[in-house]
């Protein structure tokens, strides 16, 4: 399913915050996270991922270290930082606002 | 993990696509390194899943998706990385990076030289400023820094050691004779003399710069290019110097004490050399890095000039006002011919010589003829003056440059037009242009070692 790139690009920030919010993770496992969270509708451009990373980083959101991977290529690890867990706090309530509000409208739309 | 390092033909288009990535400003390093792991994970899970390596790269690297918008999304996140920033280190290369920090002691050393060298003559008792032993500094001006500035290029050039005696003659002779000629104090000729020989020296610093080959390939334009962009370079250390002094000089008054010394006798002139290696540096280390600015510079010029030209002959037509001859004017308007000279040279220098002529040509057209008109005008004021009065040094010496400029404005201006009647190239006004600049080195030559005995060192 198409989402448009402005909903994606929304949608980033609190689905990053949150799935960093299970434990550290890196870019590649975050994507196929999303993948299986949606049910393979939101699909990302692979490479979009990293620029959106070093913005909640510069936001200090999350932190970063190098690891290695199991091949043994270096690897970076983000986790979620305390700021970053109150931000997905207040990201998490804007979200239930509009889904709220979408989901009474729909009901609505299903009574009539 | 299948991915093996043993698949050399996998590697080879990894390799090619990191490169394409080293390419964009905006993504740098580590971020390539984050990605080829990326990359890399993406591929063990599709070959995982059956694929073939090519199928999978292919795979991922589409996953990936196009480097611009990826690029344009790094841009937009690390914007302070499309600044190039003038990094004397380059990134990674060890061998490089060893020489850079080579290049960066020696400069240091040199521009510390440079410093010291104007001190020396302090301690046999001439000082700088304030007494009366001005003209020794005035005279040796280009003697304190150039030489180093020589060595550097020299040093930088990997020059023979046979060259390297052929540039310090000059260097050496002209101590010689500047220190020995018995000048009347403040006479015309020495000021002449203080002004000449660093335009004749300049030749020898050009020399070194091109690697001794003077007569090879572009080394001529690229040493205007260097020259203009370190005049820049100048500008600003010096005005950042500016600042500091004025902070020194504001900051000890304030605690009562008297700071002049400093500034004069320390910070502005061992600044003043100093400035001139580092500069050196700095334009050879950024050539590469930063857009040049001379150029620039001249296209926002050449317009506003023509136009200062074209008024200012309208306006002596019309009031029929002569021009006074002074000294002053005299040197003004050399002054004047050199800058429409330097606006041709610095736009010569950045243009595409392959570029058909367009409108710019034309104006620079103009700018040469209405100069060349203000020039004839000097000219027959300075030749009335002289046949009136006879001659004296400084007559004689802006007749002589006037008359050098005169020839290359002309000569440029007719192969200016012929080029823009397309009859010849572009190239032949470069070739004119940087073959006539050992003209003005001579002629400033003739004017410090000649002169001086021909005027009776008046």
């Amino acid at each position: 399913m198409d989402l448009g790139k402005d909903l994606v690009a929304a949608s980033a920030t609190p689905l990053v915050l949150a799935i960093l919010a299970e434990g550290e993770s890196y870019g590649y496992a975050i994507i196929k996270r999303v993948s299986e969270l949606s049910g393979g509708h939101l699909q990302w451009t692979d490479g979009m991922l990293y620029p959106v990373l070093h913005r909640l980083e510069r936001h200090g959101l999350v932190a970063s270290k190098w690891g290695s991977s199991e091949s043994g290529r270096r690897r970076k690890y983000y986790r979620l930082t305390k700021e970053g867990r109150t931000q997905l706090e207040a990201e998490r309530k804007r979200w239930q606002v509009v889904d709220q509000t979408l989901h009474r409208i729909w009901m609505k739309a299903r009574l009539v | 993990m299948s991915a093996e390092p043993a698949n050399t033909a996998l590697e080879e288009q990894i390799g090619q696509w990191r490169a394409y990535l080293r390419r964009r400003r905006a993504i740098d390093g580590p971020d390539i390194e984050e990605l080829e792991t990326h990359l890399r994970d993406q591929m063990g899970v599709l070959t995982q899943a059956g694929l073939v390596d090519d199928e999978a790269f292919l795979v991922a690297v589409k996953r990936m998706g196009s480097l611009d918008a990826l690029s344009r999304e790094f841009a937009r996140e690390h914007s302070e990385r499309l600044w190039k920033q003038l990094v004397i280190a380059p990134d990674g290369d060890a061998a490089s990076s060893t020489v850079t920090r080579t290049e960066t002691l020696v400069v240091f050393a040199l521009a510390v030289a440079a410093a010291l060298a104007i001190k020396i003559p302090a301690l046999f008792g001439l000082k700088l400023g304030g007494g009366g032993d001005e003209p020794f500094y005035a005279r040796n001006a280009g003697l304190f820094v150039l030489p180093f500035l020589t060595g550097y290029f020299v040093w930088k050039r990997r020059m023979d050691p046979r060259q390297w005696v052929w540039l310090a003659i000059p260097f050496i002779a002209a101590v010689v004779i500047v220190n020995t000629f018995p000048f009347t104090r403040g006479s015309d000729t020495e000021v002449l003399s203080a002004l000449h020989l660093p335009i004749a020296l300049w030749l020898v610093v050009g020399i070194a710069y091109v690697g001794g080959r003077w007569f090879a390939g572009d080394g001529r334009m690229d040493f205007v290019r260097f020259s203009g962009e370190l005049f820049i370079y100048y500008v600003l250390i010096a005005l950042g110097g500016g600042v500091l002094t004025a902070f020194t000089m504001m900051m000890f008054t304030a605690i009562g004490l008297k700071p002049d010394w400093i500034a004069q006798d320390w910070l502005i002139p061992c600044g003043a050399m100093g400035a001139v290696l580092v500069g050196s540096w700095l334009v050879e280390a950024k050539q590469s890095v930063i857009e040049n600015m001379a150029p620039v510079l001249t296209r926002l010029f050449t317009p506003l000039f023509t136009i200062l030209l074209l008024v200012f002959l309208a306006t002596m037509a019309w009031t029929g006002r002569p021009i006074d001859i002074q000294r002053n004017v005299l040197i003004a308007f050399d002054l004047l011919l050199a800058l429409v000279l330097g606006l041709v040279l610095y736009s010569a220098s950045a243009r595409d010589p392959q570029r058909p002529p367009n409108l710019f040509d034309g104006l620079q057209l103009l700018l040469i003829v209405s100069a060349l008109v203000v020039d004839a005008v000097a000219l027959a004021a300075i030749s009335s003056r002289i046949s009136e009065f006879g001659f004296t040094p400084n007559r004689v010496a802006a007749l002589g440059e006037n008359l050098l400029l005169l020839v290359n404005l002309a000569w440029s201006a007719w192969l200016s037009a012929a080029f823009l009647r397309r009859r010849k190239s572009f190239r032949a006004l470069e070739a004119w242009q940087t073959a006539y600049l050992p003209v003005f080195a001579i002629w400033a030559a003739i004017v410090v070692v000649l002169f001086p005995p021909l005027f009776a060192y008046a």
